[in-house]
């Protein structure tokens, strides 16, 4: 279970990005949290994997408190939360195999596994055929989905997407948000920010709506209206 | 599980350094530039010492002995000048060896070959020649022997000399000081030119250090490719930079025998390669680890 209790970000006295934000989110449930740009959804997601540390306010994951986590600990909560974003960032000079692998090497396992992992895993999310491809010679769908490989390798309790399908065509669009209900379905939490209206509103799912820094409406089967 | 994280951290290290086979290109120059830079140092720095020593070793003060001064008493004095505080060596010079040299000297000079020839007694005296460890503190040693007033010391030729043999030892120390001011001021140049090129390789991959700890690798894993890719520039550069070095040294060599008293610059060279080298190497994998710990620093925060 995830909990935001109060969280206020403050970048500078001219820069609020979040002001008491209270959230709870439950294990296995597909959140969408929507908003204009700047209204703090990028952040939202940066505090729950430490990026950023809230100015306020407490952040729970599980049974830990995650802005009580020191900087060793960190990488040990990082395996457990896959995030994509809406540029990929991937790495340039790794193929999508060495991009997808290279999650399971930083988290220390057996070279067996990951042979045995990553080509199914990309083969999930149907790249079989471009697996050692570099990401130059990757269109934006197929790096998202290579993004989402690596993500998901590690077998996260919480899948984050921050505007995975901000730089994809409908096509695009419509595979990768089925690839998020996919992940949802084998038992992951997604919490997917977005401000694609047409995306929300296919859901039917839960809605959390942001502006300026605060939550103005959590509905459990939500439309994107603002 | 950390033979295996040690194993990806080297081939992970050896395949950026292969991929990013232009910035790799470009950090080693840099180095090997700096490596020249602090090679040229420390060769200079011998040849320096070398041509300061041979001068030093010339400046010397004679104590002459009035003809007839028996031998014994002489030699008697010689280790008893040795125990003067800062005399480096006390050398005698017989009358029949002054003799010697003189004719030596003036041995195309006929009119003074043939008037020496004329007397029938040796006309040069004996003596012995000090030199000193500090030459600029050689008035303190000839008053020490003044003070004796040994009744068979005709005289000392320091007062006559006095001014050059100062003169010579301040420019010695001077150069001493100029010398080693030179050489910090050229490594510091050196080194800040090779930790910013290192920090600007590591800045162009900020975005993947960013990445790496996105998905959960811990700071060493991230941190340990750079290192062992710093290790690959700084050997590199030392194996280049020796290689360059060869051809220069064994061009100049013949050039530089003449201010260094015969000695062969690039036998010496040879002679020491192993120290040179290592030196070298030394210097650029510490300078170049070093450097990317510091300028991956800022990018691990959080």
């Amino acid at each position: 279970m995830i909990f935001f209790e109060n969280v206020s970000k403050i970048y500078s006295p001219t820069s609020t990005a979040l002001k008491g934000v209270t959230l709870r989110i439950q294990p296995k449930e597909f959140v969408s949290i929507v908003g204009p740009s700047g209204s703090g959804k990028t952040t939202l997601l940066k505090l729950l994997t430490v990026e950023e540390r809230p100015t306020e306010g407490r952040i729970f994951f599980d049974q830990s408190e995650v802005t009580m986590l020191r900087p060793k600990e960190l990488p040990y909560l990082r395996r457990r939360i896959g995030k994509v974003f809406q540029d990929y960032r991937l790495l340039p000079t790794k193929t999508a195999y060495e991009n997808v692998a290279f999650a399971l090497e930083a988290a220390g396992h057996l070279t067996k596994e990951i042979e045995h992992d990553v080509p199914q895993v990309l083969e999930l999310v149907g790249l079989t055929e471009k697996i050692h491809h570099f990401p130059h010679e990757l269109s934006g769908g197929e790096l998202q989905r290579v993004a989402i490989a690596r993500a998901l390798v590690n077998r996260p309790e919480v899948f984050l997407a921050d505007e995975p399908t901000g730089n994809l065509d409908p096509v695009n669009t419509r595979e990768i948000i089925r690839l998020l209900l996919k992940i949802n379905e084998l038992g992951a939490t997604v919490i997917l920010a977005t401000h694609d209206k047409e995306i929300i509103d296919s859901l039917d799912r839960r809605v959390v709506a942001l502006e300026k820094g605060e939550i103005i409406r959590d509905e459990e089967r939500g439309k994107y209206i603002i | 599980m950390a033979i295996e994280s040690l194993k990806r951290i080297m081939k992970s290290a050896a395949v950026s350094f292969w991929r990013n086979g232009w910035l790799s290109t470009a950090t080693v120059l840099v180095m090997v530039l700096t490596l020249f830079v602090i090679g040229g140092l420390v060769l200079s720095s011998v040849l320096f010492n070398t041509i300061l020593a041979s001068v030093e070793e010339k400046i010397d003060v004679s104590v002459y002995f009035l003809p007839n001064t028996p031998e014994e008493l002489i030699i008697n004095l010689k280790s008893e000048f040795q125990k003067i505080p800062n005399v480096r060596e006390v050398a005698y010079v017989s009358q029949a060896e002054a003799l010697e040299r003189f004719r030596e000297r003036h041995k195309d000079n006929p009119v003074v070959i043939e008037s020496l020839q004329e007397l029938e007694d040796n006309p040069l005296e004996a003596s012995l020649n000090i030199s000193a460890i500090d030459t600029l503190k050689f008035q303190d040693i000839v008053t020490a022997i003044e003070a004796r007033q040994e009744p068979t010391v005709d005289k000392i030729n320091f007062r006559e000399n006095q001014l050059a043999i100062e003169r010579l030892s301040k420019i010695t120390t001077a150069s001493k000081t100029t010398g080693a001011v030179l050489a910090i001021v050229l490594a510091f140049v050196a080194v800040l030119v090779t930790f910013n090129t290192v920090r600007l390789a590591i800045y162009t991959a900020r975005d993947e250090i960013n990445v790496m700890r996105l998905v959960g690798a811990t700071a060493w894993y991230i941190r340990g490719p750079f290192l062992v890719e710093g290790i690959i520039d700084g050997a590199l550069a030392a194996v280049v930079t020796t290689a360059i070095y060869f051809p220069i040294i064994w061009f100049l060599a013949p050039k530089l025998q003449l201010f260094l008293d015969g000695v062969n610059m690039f036998d010496y060279f040879v002679s020491h390669f192993f120290e040179f080298f290592a030196i070298l190497l030394g210097t650029s994998v510490v300078l170049s680890v070093l450097s990317s710990i510091l300028a991956i620093r800022r990018y691990l925060k959080v």
